[in-house]
């Protein structure tokens, strides 16, 4: 039967009943209902305890007896904090370390709109560092030296996230490249580095530093405990990033390579232009929680006696005039983590979504 | 001088032979259609003359440079032959306008304002100047095809590679970009184009050139491919197709 259409558009459907969302399944149905009161009970019961402890009996004020047979001893993070972020560098150098820190945060969210990614944010953040190097070790421009084993706490947490993923990035990227060649010298190489990192506790690579590197090193080159630990980190994460990119790349069809190739751009083009930008994007999740990964293993430097963040915190805990108050410490640390961390992923997921639209 | 000159072409995929004895040349400003069955080597020969794929022995000369592996050579040669594929191949994450200048940029030399005047003249010369500042994805696929030859045109070529441009296509699209190449044809491009729109190879090409399990089995102008073929497997081909 032949049809054509002669009146208007036929008319809407109505729109359909919405079944409840958010909060609204919280209380729709008995099992619903029932686990939504469970979960209210438990916090009933739990919650007065921890707002005694930390705030109806937590202390802020007084001396460290006051502390004793209290709750949450605030007072103690108050009067330990300088030494928990910035380690024992020197006291009356105290804003060194806190000017490092305010540079490197500085960049980052400086770096963070995609506006301002052009030539030239390389070239800053590579002047960053060595501003933030020079701002730490001193020994120019009127500084006072102060040497590597004085360093500690947040400083050396940053700068051993931020240079391990810095150097870690390119030598990753290399790696992948090299899994992915047609030559079986350097696939089998790269595979192999890759997999003895990737299959090896990062502590025993950090102890197996310490070992290793006078016997690989001529005796003239006397390492630091810090360099070593920024080598075995810097390795590691090229590792666990060579891995997340090579997905990645993967992911762009091999026309894209061809049609760049086409064009007569030089292979360095074909990959930094057309290529990478397109991996990335399809690997920002996994990306994200490598880095994440890596922030978070600079905390293990404190089996080689180096000071960050965590094994600052464990020492002031060791101060015999006050009652340890583990929990408070390391609430401290991990809230420094979770401020950073989360951070990174607050960026990526804003990352994904701006990049998704520019898209469309 | 030839721009394009083929002599004595053989490509083996492991054993497979996929390209035999292949000579082929085409005068500056020629229209040369390539047909036959899918798996003859069309895309093969045509992907050898940039280098995308390696011969074993024979030459290709390109306006006189021969076609080697050395990277330098290559990328010279690729400067000077446009090539529009299948499945288009936008950079997608790079705007229509983007996609045009990077190469003009990067490989001419040509200053950022300059590739852009040079990139919206070919974006108006295939109808899509208003598209430039759309990302890939959110043109259609005739919108992105056109693109794709803008895209090569910027480089200035001396010569077009169409490597089945209408064959991802759906149906309503495919004349909007038969059209521009008409276009370019009427312009006096030199082109090698492999197709199966035959109708477009018999208005346009002025040879047109059979081949079928790797060897050219006939070369002959348009006119006498469609009413007077002479080798019997031409025959057989065209009976086969609709046009």
């Amino acid at each position: 039967m032949n049809y054509v259409q002669t009146s208007p558009e036929p008319q809407l459907a109505p729109t359909p009943v919405r079944s409840p969302r958010g909060f609204g399944t919280l209380i729709n149905g008995g099992a619903n209902l029932l686990a939504t009161l469970v979960l209210v009970a438990a916090l009933e019961q739990a919650l007065p305890h921890l707002m005694a402890w930390a705030v109806t009996h937590g202390v802020w004020q007084g001396s460290a007896g006051t502390c004793r047979h209290a709750g949450a001893c605030w007072l103690f993070l108050r009067e330990k904090a300088p030494f928990i972020l910035f380690g024992i560098y020197p006291e009356t150098q105290m804003w060194r370390p806190i000017a490092v820190v305010t540079v490197l945060a500085a960049l980052t969210l400086w770096t963070m709109p995609r506006a301002h990614w052009t030539r030239w944010t390389l070239g800053a953040w590579g002047a960053g560092l060595m501003l933030v190097l020079v701002l730490m070790a001193g020994g120019i421009a009127g500084l006072a030296p102060v040497p590597v084993s004085s360093w500690g706490g947040l400083p050396v947490t940053l700068l051993l996230t931020v240079l391990s993923l810095a150097l870690g990035f390119p030598l990753g990227l290399a790696l992948a490249l090299g899994r992915r060649s047609p030559l079986p010298l350097i696939r089998y190489g790269a595979t192999g580095f890759v997999e003895v990192l990737r299959g090896v506790p990062v502590v025993t690579l950090l102890f197996a530093a310490s070992f290793l590197a006078p016997l690989l090193f001529p005796e003239t080159v006397r390492l630091e405990n810090l360099t070593r630990a920024l080598g075995v980190f810097t390795l590691v994460s090229a590792a666990y990033l060579c891995e997340v990119l090579r997905g990645g790349l993967q992911g762009v069809a091999h026309g894209q390579w061809e049609s760049a190739q086409a064009l007569g751009l030089r292979y360095r083009d074909v990959l930094l232009v057309v290529i990478l930008p397109q991996a990335i994007r399809k690997v920002l999740p996994p990306l994200t929680s490598t880095i994440i990964v890596v922030i978070k293993n600079t905390s293990l430097v404190v089996v080689v006696g180096l000071f960050d963040l965590v094994s600052a915190g464990r020492v002031v805990l060791n101060d015999p005039a006050w009652p340890m108050p583990y929990a408070e410490t390391y609430l401290m640390v991990a809230l420094v983590y979770f401020v950073i961390c989360y951070g990174v992923a607050c960026y990526s997921r804003h990352l994904e979504k701006s990049l998704a639209e520019s898209r469309r | 001088m030839t721009a394009l000159s083929l002599t004595g072409i053989h490509k083996w995929y492991g054993d497979f032979h996929a390209l035999r004895n292949v000579t082929l040349h085409v005068q500056p400003g020629e229209r040369v259609v390539i047909c036959g069955p899918s798996g003859s080597g069309k895309s093969t020969l045509i992907r050898c003359v940039n280098g995308l794929e390696q011969h074993q022995t024979g030459e290709i000369l390109v306006g006189g440079h021969a076609v080697s592996d050395d990277p330098i050579t290559l990328r010279t040669i690729r400067s000077r032959v446009g090539m529009v594929f299948q499945d288009f191949n936008l950079f997608p994450h790079l705007t229509v306008l983007q996609n045009c200048t990077l190469a003009p940029v990067r490989v001419r030399g040509l200053s950022e304002q300059k590739a852009r005047d040079v990139a919206c003249a070919m974006l108006e010369r295939v109808r899509i100047a208003d598209q430039a500042d759309k990302f890939p994805a959110r043109l259609s696929g005739g919108q992105q095809q056109r693109a794709a030859i803008a895209r090569a045109l910027c480089m200035d070529p001396e010569l077009m590679l169409f490597d089945e441009p209408t064959s991802a296509l759906d149906a309503e699209m495919v004349k909007e970009v038969l059209d521009i190449m008409k276009a370019l044809a009427r312009g006096g491009m030199t082109m090698v184009c492999v197709t199966h729109e035959m109708a477009f190879a018999r208005e346009v090409a002025d040879r047109v050139v059979f081949m079928d399990e790797g060897q050219i089995v006939e070369i002959a102008d348009a006119e006498t491919f469609f009413t007077d073929p002479r080798h019997p497997r031409t025959r057989a081909f065209l009976d086969k197709i609709p046009f």
